[in-house]
Formats: C-alpha cells, sequence, structure tokens
C-alpha cells in the first residue's frame, strides 16, 4: 500500500515507521527538515520537504498513486485543508485527518473525510478505563503501551 | 448591508473601515485579542474577540444573516475553513475568500467556495495595465462561474488591428462585448473593423485567457 503523511511529527514519525516496517510504501511532508529527525535511521520511506497543502508537493510526495492519506499537523485547518485536497482533486481511496476540535471533526466528516479528535479519542480512552469499561479500554491500551516498550528498547542506553 | 469579516489583520481592518465609511454594517471576527481592542479603539463596537474558525462565534457575529462573510485572514487554509464552515453551519448567503497564493484559487473552488479574490491577481492587473507594452488586463472573475472579463488594447501590429471581429480569431468561447473607441461604446458586431488605440472588453472562460492574448497580441 501507498501511503503519504503530512505532518511529521510524533504521531506521523511514529504511524510511518510501523507502516515502514509493515512493508508499505510511505512518504511523509513536513515543512521542517529537522522534523525528519524524528524518523529512525533504517526508515525506507521518502521525506518529502515542503508544504502539505500544496499540490505540487503532494504530487512529489507520490498522491497520485497513494490509496491512504493522512494529514496529521498541529493546524486543523491544514490538516483538513490537506486532507480535502487529497480526497477532491486527487481521489485517494482513504483520506484521515486529525481534527481536535471535536466540532470541525464532526462537521467534516460527513464531507466523505475520516477525521478524528485526539481530544475525544484519548478522553473516551482514559474515560473507559477508568470506570472499567470492558469493550474499548483494554485491548487499545495494552497495544498502545506495547509500542511504548518497543521503542524504549530500541534505545540502547535507557535503563542502564 | 450586513459583513461579516473574518480576520481583523491589515486587509480585514482597512475593508471594514471602508465598508463602515460607506454605510454599511460591520462585524468583525479578530482572534488576537490586543488587535481586536485596537479595532475597537478605531471603530467602535464592531469587533468580538474570538476565533473565526469556531461555528459559535459565526453564529454570534451572525454571519448566518450577513449579506457576506468574507475570510480575509493572511492564511489560506483558515480562509477556506472559515468559508467552509460559514456555509455549512451557518447557511451564509455568501461567502468571500482572501486567497494569498493564486495556485489555490483552484482548491477553493474544487471545494465548494467560488468567489476568491487573489491579491497577487489583482496586483498583477494593476502592473499589466501600466505596463505601455501590456495591454492586456483580466478585470475580473464571473462570479460562479468560470468565466473572466478581459480589457485589452489594440496596439500597432497587433494581428486583430484593422481586421473584423469575426476574423480575429478568439477561441471558442471567447466574445468581444463591447469596443471603447476614443471614449464611446461601439456595439462589437460580426463586420465592425477593429482599429489602432480601440480598448476591447471580452468574455471569455478563464481557461483559454492565453489563446485571447495571443489572438489579440500574436
Amino acid at each position: 500500500m501507498n501511503v503519504v503523511i503530512v505532518g511529521c511529527g510524533r504521531t506521523g514519525a511514529f504511524l510511518a515507521e510501523l507502516l515502514d516496517k509493515g512493508g508499505d510504501t510511505v512518504s511523509i511532508v513536513d515543512v521542517e527538515r529537522s522534523a525528519f529527525k524524528r524518523l529512525p535511521a533504517d526508515f525506507k520511506g521518502t521525506p518529502v520537504l515542503g508544504d502539505g497543502t500544496d499540490m505540487d508537493i503532494l504530487r512529489q510526495a507520490g498522491i497520485e498513486s497513494a490509496s491512504a492519506f493522512l494529514s496529521l499537523t498541529q493546524g486543523d485547518n491544514r490538516n483538513l485543508m490537506a486532507a480535502q485536497i487529497a480526497k477532491k482533486i486527487f481521489g485517494v481511496g482513504q483520506v484521515f485527518a486529525k481534527v481536535n476540535d471535536p466540532i470541525r471533526a464532526a462537521t467534516y466528516r460527513g464531507q466523505g473525510l475520516y477525521t478524528f479528535s485526539r481530544t475525544t479519542i484519548l478522553g473516551t480512552l482514559l474515560h473507559a478505563v477508568i470506570t472499567g469499561e470492558k469493550s474499548i479500554g483494554p485491548n487499545l491500551m495494552k497495544a498502545a503501551m506495547k509500542h511504548d516498550e518497543e521503542l524504549s528498547a530500541d534505545l540502547p542506553s535507557v535503563g542502564r | 448591508m450586513y459583513f461579516v469579516v473574518a480576520g481583523g489583520g491589515e486587509v480585514g481592518y482597512h475593508l471594514s473601515k471602508a465598508l463602515l465609511e460607506a454605510g454599511h454594517e460591520v462585524m468583525i471576527i479578530e482572534r488576537d485579542r490586543r488587535r481586536a481592542l485596537w479595532i475597537e479603539e478605531q471603530l467602535g463596537s464592531v469587533v468580538i474577540n474570538a476565533p473565526a474558525d469556531e461555528g459559535k462565534y459565526q453564529i454570534q457575529a451572525g454571519c448566518q444573516r450577513a449579506d457576506a462573510v468574507l475570510a480575509v485572514t493572511g492564511d489560506d487554509e483558515d480562509n477556506l475553513i472559515i468559508s467552509q464552515l460559514a456555509k455549512l453551519k451557518c447557511g451564509a448567503n455568501r461567502v468571500i475568500a482572501r486567497v494569498n497564493n493564486p495556485k489555490n484559487e483552484i482548491v477553493f473552488k474544487a471545494m465548494g467556495i467560488d468567489e476568491t479574490l487573489s491579491s497577487t491577481r489583482v496586483l498583477m492587473g494593476v502592473i499589466e495595465q501600466e505596463l505601455p507594452t501590456g495591454g492586456f488586463m483580466p478585470l475580473m472573475p464571473l462570479t460562479r462561474s468560470d468565466l473572466e472579463i478581459v480589457e485589452a488594447e489594440i496596439a500597432a501590429g497587433s494581428p486583430a488591428a484593422d481586421r473584423e471581429v469575426e476574423a480575429v480569431g478568439l477561441p471558442a468561447g471567447a466574445h468581444i462585448g463591447a469596443i471603447v473607441r476614443k471614449g464611446k461604446i461601439l456595439h462589437a458586431h460580426r463586420d465592425t473593423k477593429l482599429e489602432v488605440g480601440d480598448r476591447i472588453i471580452v468574455f471569455a472562460p478563464t481557461a483559454v485567457e492565453q489563446e485571447v492574448r495571443k489572438a489579440l497580441f500574436g
């Protein structure tokens, strides 16, 4: 699967690494060159320096052959603009946008975008864990914590 | 008329001031508290200090009953989302968005925002009007269509000089609407001959602008 990610922050870099290790072809776009330092040394995907709402940069990142697109920058509006370009101009199949304002997330969900809000995801998850709600919490938490341990084990100096 | 101006930067402030002076009602939505206070000192109680990209503040500002919502911040992504929310959440009558990067005009159109203003394009128009050899100026886009109005001066040596209107060879869909000759307007009949010094008004699909230019200037 060809995947384009906009925003090489913690989440973007983490997801790029997971997909890359799983054998997917990943391009990751960021305006800051230093953001790519978050990618592991053995990353096989393509870092693309530029603005993720610029169609030419997205073409350079291979959006025309991508089957999934995720916009994960810090700006809700930037993510919504990039995601709409991916969906409406390039016709990418699966398009995800991080939209931390829950109201804006809900508004654009009706427009064919898979929007999600870190605010409500994290809040709902923690609520489920605290109240002992079994159907949501434990499995996701377990999977996330496993990743934490793997990442920390990759660093030789930690715990020694 | 009643206008909501999203973004009280240089453009938003001067635009609001001009609208108020012309006797219109205006409400500005400005995120920055100090800027909002400053505008209030200058223009009176016509500011809401809030982010313009949130539905509840758009409603508070009256986007649902405004004659037009003008999204004029310095960031294209903000102007896009402000415009879309005003349409989707408030059912705004009319939305006009400022586009800073001219490339984004296509993006805004694809996303349902038909009325855009690009300062780069406006400036290009002014510059082309002032250049001695230019004589070709896209005046304005026609709302809710991919058409525009272009003004051109027939210079000596133009392939259109001394030709009849039907022989000018404009691309399909482009029409000469009027001819301005010595300060008077002439109808552009098929057999009207264009003269050096004429200014012509052309209606044309935006996509064929370059071909229109070629037919008139070679």
